[in-house]
């Protein structure tokens, strides 16, 4: 079976980062995936997303019709890709900037303030991997144990000092992730946001 | 499950990677999307082993790079896209005129023009019919997964150095751009003596690497004599693949990134209750067009599904030769054709193909046309005589 999620939001919001674990972690757990960017110009200051489809068998199709979940982390994002979601998929918005429900009755709306908690956390970057937590509390596409390898192992690379922050973080998504917040919670403004 | 060792690549990294795993020993590029993790990887790369990395002042002079070091005998790659590739046009006559082997990746965007650095498959016609001037072919590899794609580099090298020709990598935006597990196995083949390779012409008779040969007469033998190569080429260097083709009814003709939608079309239109199949050429040129006659034998309808307006669909056709309906499917710009809009294609030939004996007596009546004559009627032979029973030539 095919599982797909796409990753939306602002530039510099760490989407494709987030995807990028979410591809190590099904490696890791020997799964078959796939990732792509969006590597339009949109990626240059604007939105940015990316595309991750993780299965049993080798990944055919990289594009895809609709979507199982879709990672929304701002408005923008939620007006694409909200419509894109399958029927009884999942949306994760980031509530601290999208400050309505999409209101889709046929698929699961989760509304974790990703811009709040990473704030919490210690630094903005950190919302994708909130909400990269909060999708594998709901839909456990790989393991847990797996995302924090691949965390370990696309940190440790890059951005040691980083490392502890960004375990952290998942840590949070996946604790939001099983405790849903519903509505807005402790949101910023959404200018200070980006 | 056993362990596998893989590691997640993106396919521009991938395809540089297994050039450097082949002993590629200069690299020319210049920078350009979606091809420019490629051209980033050998700049890193190329200089840690000790090898030539040249970014140079423009296309053009990448690929007249990578002519004067093919002469003296290296391997060579060069990557580009669309934009870029039109300008190596007239050097790629010149090395497939003089006979040199250089590899070159196209990462097709799409076009014409600057286009957009979306993903496409607009450059076949280039790749395998034209680009630059004169009775030549160049063989054209088009690698459908990352995996596939390093695997194919290597046999770029292999082929490029046994014929003495350039070779095209045609991949596309998304299998650039795209990052799959994959097994770090590289090949590195053996390497021509290339006799071809000018240097110090000590104690043997000079060599001498051209493509002007003023005199009629001799210009004609060298061109027979390439026509000769491309002829053994075409016979013995075909690849293509096929996916439960066995049973089908239907076959889609797809290739690279178009061939992994259609695989999933596939798929998808068996559980509906169609009966497709998929035949994926790997080498474009030479078009393994018996090998498509032999399967279009079998369906009765054959879809093409591209990432371009329909350009492979004329290889298809000629395959064919009339003798079933070929149908297209393909969007062009940087957009890429979905499962289910391959599905909707499918339905429309089904539709269009649908045997006489399984419509009603009227509609099958009205049709007016021959039933195959293979198809099993449940009527005896004769319910469904075709209206058209005396040959032509008869009346």
């Amino acid at each position: 079976m095919e599982r797909s999620v796409v990753f939306a939001g602002f530039g510099g919001q760490g989407l494709l980062f987030a995807g990028q674990v979410l591809a190590h972690a099904a490696v890791i757990d020997e799964l078959e995936v796939l990732w792509i960017p969006s590597y339009g110009p949109e990626m240059r200051g604007g939105t940015a997303s990316c595309t991750v489809i993780v299965g049993d068998e080798p990944i055919g199709s990289p594009v895809v019709d609709r979507v199982d979940v879709a990672v929304a982390m701002n408005p923008p994002s939620v007006a694409k890709f909200g419509r894109q979601v399958a029927p009884g998929g999942l949306l994760i918005a980031n509530s601290s900037l999208v400050e309505e429900a999409y209101g889709r009755d046929d698929v699961e709306e989760l509304q974790v303030p990703c811009t709040a908690l990473a704030r919490e956390a210690g630094d903005d970057r950190l919302v994708s991997l909130i909400a990269l937590g909060a999708l594998i509390a709901r839909r456990p596409i790989v393991r847990p144990a797996a995302v924090r390898a691949a965390i370990r192992k696309v940190v440790a690379a890059r951005q040691p000092d980083a490392l502890r922050a960004d375990l952290a973080a998942f840590a949070v998504g996946l604790r939001a992730g099983r405790e849903p917040v519903r509505g807005r919670a402790a949101a910023p403004a959404p200018d200070a946001a980006r | 499950m056993t362990k596998r060792r893989r590691v997640l690549m993106k396919g521009n990294e991938a395809i540089a990677e297994a050039a450097i795993r082949a002993s590629c020993d200069a690299y020319f590029g210049y920078p350009i999307t979606p091809q420019a993790e490629l051209f980033e990887w050998m700049a890193r790369r190329m200089p840690e082993e000790g090898r030539v990395f040249v970014q140079a002042e423009s296309e053009l002079g990448a690929i007249n790079m990578a002519l004067g070091a093919a002469a003296t005998g290296a391997r060579v790659l060069v990557s580009s896209s669309g934009p870029g590739i039109s300008l190596m046009g007239e050097a790629m006559s010149y090395l497939a005129g003089s006979e040199l082997p250089v590899v070159v990746v196209d990462v097709m965007r799409g076009g014409p023009g600057l286009g957009s650095i979306g993903p496409s498959q607009s450059d076949y016609l280039l790749a395998t019919k034209g680009h630059g001037h004169g009775d030549y072919r160049v063989p054209v590899l088009a690698p459908s997964s990352i995996a596939e794609a390093m695997e194919l580099v290597a046999t770029a090298f292999e082929l490029a150095e046994r014929y003495r020709t350039p070779v095209f990598i045609l991949a596309d935006g998304i299998l650039g751009q795209a990052m799959e597990p994959v097994e770090q196995r590289y090949r590195d083949p053996p390497r021509s003596e290339a006799p071809w390779a000018v240097g110090g012409a000590a104690g043997r008779p000079p060599r001498v690497v051209r493509s002007l040969h003023l005199e009629p007469e001799a210009l004609e033998a060298h061109n027979e004599r390439l026509q000769a190569k491309y002829r053994e080429i075409a016979g013995g260097e075909v690849r293509w693949a096929g996916e439960r083709l066995d049973d089908a009814d239907l076959a889609i003709v797809a290739y690279g990134t178009a061939a992994r939608v259609a695989r999933t079309a596939v798929a998808r239109a068996r559980a509906e209750g169609l009966r497709p199949g998929l035949f994926r050429p790997i080498t474009l040129w030479p078009f393994p067009e018996r090998e498509l006659a032999e399967v279009a034998s079998r369906v009765r309808g054959v879809l093409v599904v591209e990432l371009s307006a329909g350009q492979m669909l004329e290889d298809v056709r000629l395959a064919v030769e009339g003798r079933l309906p070929v149908a297209f499917h393909g969007r062009t710009g940087g957009m890429v054709p979905t499962p289910d809009g391959v599905i909707d294609a499918l339905r429309r030939l089904e539709a269009r193909v649908r045997p006489a004996w399984t419509l009603p007596l009227v509609e099958a009546a009205a049709l007016d046309r021959r039933p195959d004559p293979d198809t099993f009627s449940l009527f005896g032979d004769d319910a469904w005589r075709p209206l058209e029973t005396t040959p032509r030539g008869e009346r």
